[in-house]
């Protein structure tokens, strides 16, 4: 399912933008064709790199498929699922982080050291708001791996409805440092200097570079399913699900689409900061479902 | 079995007599018949899952020494011996480094690398409390001789000096903690704690305790002695000291906590806030350290501050009745001292690699070197991927672990402890995230891109059995980190030992542990498709080595590489009074025309090293030297001031004051 959708999803983004810029764009399998384009492509490496710049993208590729594999869908827990299974997740997609970071140094590029530096920066600064999120939802639902939580996740009052919001706008702003979107990344921007995660891939090409490409969509549609799930209600019909799921997963990019068009990247030095306040909203959201629980017991 | 053990320290006087020559392979040999005796000791109680006593027949101070072993005991003599092992065999090939140094030099190295192995594993056997701080010393002191072999080099002396101070503190906050002990008890072994604790208030004995073992770990802030000591110490040195030694303050702590009767929530707390500190202290400093051995030691006060974590938590988990936390916790501690023995003694090995080869740690130096030294490039990989935590490795199991302690409590315990496990969830997230960034810079900038300043032609792989031990550490590393059901019972049970009662391991705790393998196995086997996919795919295409992509630049491109600093220059940039950052270089003025050659530089110092200790003995040894006048060096004057003191004596008899 993930699969499938992923296909489609950067081609909604990038229509969007080209609508609401006023532009007739791309046809909507435009990347996944590039990709393909690209598979059948012979590959450079540049003399400077070694075994490591050869297997990251597999690598990266691989962690991020692992990563779905936990991912509940429409009550169904994932193919794996198990207490705690929100670290691995992170945890996971981290090691594949870890190898396109030390690709890009492989290279021995200032540009893509630059590139690898930032990206490493903002997900390690990114990481704790994800977990505290994760953990307030998990002592707001009492259990801990993907599938009890949504499965037993409610929002009853306004304190839930107000943590929710809040929760709903962190997750958004998470998935966009994660996918390396505007306003913390452009990935259209055409400045070595400031780019951030396209800066890191400069070397790589023809399968590598499509295997990247094609992570990289998996990856956004990995977040959105994390959004979609809080929309399944419990004794859902399969075939209701599957709809469900890809409505919310193509109003998502359409929304990704505007949120890209009407915003200005941020100044990169201000990147940082931008990021860590994640965290202290997670906090809030912690803090707001701790009141929540309290006043119930 | 036992009078084996007792004679061994003989043999170690061996080391005089033997030529330079056969040295080394007597080293393994001694170290391998110590590590196997006391293993067997170690395996039995591990097999019959209760612990041992051996009487010695020997006496000291009025009570019988006893070798009193039980599970913990037991697992740290295996640790202690698993690492000394593999860096007794890695020094084959690191001492020859050293081959214009006195034969004597070599007889004492070797004969104190022994005397450190004995007295980590006394320290682990020893009950009675007098013999055991008997032991501690002479760990401490052997430890000092291993870090001054190259005592002609100032700065290592200084850094022996500064370590072996340090000790003595530590070592003179647990004595007084002994005999305030045995004042009240007369008790002389670990069991009098108990009734010490019993009838007194816990935090104070337990602080002195908690210090004076928390200076051997290191944890923040008593942790200045790591940095300076591990670079000076030759490598496998390093790495038995790093991977093993300093756990010997872990065990301290450990076996004090058995004996805590109460005050048990706010120990917890000390211990959870304490190590929450170090362990973003120390990965905090660690990322801005030029030296690769310097960026080591600041990460074994980090993974020190995430075994204090586990344990801290673990206790929280044992006040507050919480089963799982308290499993969770003390078990994910526990293992990660193993986990962490094993990747950080092999880090350091494979940085001793690489110093072997290039004569240089300063990272900013290196690079390229996957190419010349490709075997130590994927141990070091390993190793950082390990110690970042990070799936399919060991140092995920133990976090993993102490994870979902956390998550456990976040379900059921009071408001105030789940605010508090939240802020310690957040500083080990924290603590992950600053490790990926720094062992990526590590590892991306030693070994990857295009040597920067050093000359690789005559960079050689290290011999095979110097990997072999390296390659030994890395099976253990990948066994627990995919299999992790195979030793998690042992942990549970030794959590199960501070819980003072037996707890039923609840049934998805296990599944869950088993469900790591699947999920890394999957992992695997993904991947492993994936790299299948490209081989098909790619296999008529046309693959091409073309030079990197400089922007149209290509001119000397080593130079234009990132390097570790300013790799770090965006995290230093925001940190930097927290970092206690200094810069020196010279400002281009206005009016230079032809500027001259100039120089910047950046460094670090520790905030707690230059706040508490450098400005309170700073003043001490200000008042000391005022006090200097009395000593002028002059025959005549000492015979006055003795003079003086015996008028001073007989006058005070006198008036029967004294």
């Amino acid at each position: 399912m993930i699969l499938l959708t992923c296909l489609v999803f950067p081609g909604i983004i990038t229509r969007t933008k080209s609508i609401a810029s006023g532009r007739k764009g791309p046809g909507l399998f435009q990347p996944m064709l590039d990709i393909l384009r690209l598979l059948k492509k012979g590959i450079v490496y540049s003399t400077t790199s070694s075994f490591i710049f050869k297997i990251a993208p597999v690598i990266y590729f691989s962690t991020i498929l692992s990563a779905a594999f936990l991912l509940p869908f429409n009550n169904e827990p994932g193919i794996l699922s198990f207490q705690g299974d929100f670290i691995a997740f992170s945890y996971i997609l981290a090691l594949g982080k870890f190898f396109m970071i030390i690709a890009a140094l492989d290279t021995g590029s200032a540009f893509e050291g630059m590139g690898a530096s930032r990206e490493a920066l903002y997900s390690m600064l990114v990481e704790p708001a994800f977990f505290i999120l994760f953990a307030s939802f998990a002592m707001f639902t009492g259990h801990t791996s993907f599938y009890e939580i949504y499965n037993s996740i409610y929002f009853g009052s306004y304190i839930a409805i107000f943590a929710g919001v809040l929760a709903a706008y962190n997750l958004f702003q998470i998935i966009m440092v994660e996918n390396s979107r505007v306003p913390y990344d452009d990935p259209k921007t055409h400045l070595e200097l400031t780019m951030i995660h396209e800066v890191m891939v400069l070397d790589n090409s023809g399968f590598d570079l499509a295997l990247i490409n094609f992570a990289s969509s998996l990856k956004f549609v990995i977040f959105g399913t994390l959004i979609s799930n809080f929309f399944f209600t419990p004794n859902l019909p399969v075939y209701n699900g599957i709809l469900i799921f890809i409505g919310i997963q193509v109003l998502f990019a359409i929304i990704v689409g505007i949120a890209e068009s009407f915003r200005a990247r941020y100044k990169l030095r201000n990147n940082n900061k931008a990021i860590v306040l994640l965290t202290p909203i997670s906090i809030l959201i912690f803090l707001s479902l701790l009141m929540l629980l309290t006043n119930q017991y | 079995m036992l009078t084996a053990f007792v004679l061994l320290p003989i043999f170690s006087f061996l080391f005089f007599l033997l030529p330079k020559k056969f040295q080394p392979a007597y080293n393994i040999l001694l170290t391998l018949i110590t590590a196997a005796i006391s293993s067997r000791f170690a395996l039995l109680v591990i097999s019959r899952g209760s612990g041992i006593v051996e009487n010695t027949q020997m006496y000291f101070w009025g009570s019988e020494i006893k070798f009193t072993i039980d599970l913990l005991s037991a697992f740290f003599i295996l640790v202690v011996n698993f690492t000394v092992l593999t860096g007794a065999v890695f020094s084959i090939e690191y001492m020859r480094m050293y081959k214009e140094k006195k034969f004597t030099d070599f007889s004492f190295h070797y004969f104190s690398f022994f005397w450190l192995l004995y007295s980590m594993l006394l320290v682990c056997m020893f009950h009675n409390m007098v013999a055991f701080l008997v032991a501690w010393e002479i760990m401490s002191v052997a430890s000092f001789a291993l870090v001054i072999f190259e005592y002609e080099k100032p700065e290592v002396i200084k850094a022996g000096i500064n370590y072996l101070v340090q000790m003595h503190i530590g070592a003179l906050l647990l004595i007084i903690a002994c005999i305030l002990v045995y004042n009240e008890t007369g008790n002389i072994t670990w069991d009098g704690l108990t009734s010490y604790f019993y009838n007194h208030k816990n935090i104070p004995l337990f602080l002195l305790f908690f210090i004076g073992f928390g200076i051997k770990a290191g944890f923040v802030p008593f942790h200045t002695w790591l940095p300076h000591a591990h670079p000076a110490a030759p490598t496998h040195v390093s790495g038995i000291m790093s991977g093993v030694m300093i756990k010997m303050g872990i065990y301290g702590i450990l076996r004090v906590l058995f004996h805590v009767q109460s005050d048990l929530l706010a120990i917890g707390i000390i211990i959870l806030v304490i190590s929450s500190i170090s362990g973003i202290a120390g990965v905090g400093t660690a990322i801005i350290q030029h030296d690769l051995k310097k960026l080591l030691a600041y990460h074994s006060i980090e993974n020190i501050g995430i075994i204090g974590i586990g344990i801290g938590t673990g206790l929280i988990g044992v006040a507050t009745n919480n089963d799982l936390l308290s499993i969770l916790g003390f078990g994910g501690g526990i293992l990660h001292v193993l986990n962490h023995s094993l990747f950080k003694s092999l880090l350091f090995y494979t940085t001793g690699s690489v110093y072997l080869n290039t004569h240089t740690r300063i990272i900013d130096n290196l690079g390229g070197l996957i190419k010349k030294l490709p075997h130590t490039a994927i141990l070091f990989l390993f190793a950082s991927i390990a110690i970042c935590g990070l799936p399919p490795f060991n140092g995920f199991v133990s976090e993993f672990m102490i994870y979902n302690g956390f998550a456990a409590s976040m379900i059921s315990s009071t408001v105030g402890i789940k605010i508090l496990i939240m802020f310690a969830m957040l500083s080990l997230v924290v603590i992950g995230g600053l490790a990926i960034f720094c062992f990526t810079k590590a590892f991306g900038i030693v070994f990857l891109g295009t040597p920067r300043n050093i000359k690789t032609e005559s960079v050689t792989e290290m011999k095979w059995y110097t990997l072999f031990p390296q390659y030994l550490i890395l099976i253990l590393i990948v066994t627990i980190g995919v299999f992790p059901k195979l030793i998690s019972k042992l942990f549970f049970d030794l959590a199960g030992m501070f819980t003072h009662k037996t707890i039923a391991i609840p049934e998805n705790t296990m599944t869950t542990i088993s469900s790591i393998s699947y999920f890394v196995l999957i992992f695997f086997g993904i991947t492993l498709l994936i790299y299948l996919l490209k081989k098909y795919f790619t296999r008529n295409k046309i693959i091409e080595q073309s030079p990197t992509w400089g922007c149209g630049y290509t001119g000397n491109a080593d130079k234009l590489q990132y390097t570790a600093s300013s790799y770090a220059e965006n995290y230093s940039h925001d940190m930097d009074n927290l970092l206690n950052l200094k810069t020196h270089y010279k400002k281009i003025e206005d009016e230079d025309i032809f500027p001259e050659e100039r120089n910047y530089e950046t460094h670090s110092e520790s905030l707690a090293e230059e706040k508490m200790f450098v400005k309170i003995s700073g003043s001490i040894k200000r008042f000391l030297n005022k006090l200097a006048f009395v000593q002028t060096g002059k025959t005549q004057h000492y015979i006055l001031y003795m003079f003086v003191l015996l008028i001073a004596l007989i006058l005070l008899t006198i008036f029967n004051v004294i």
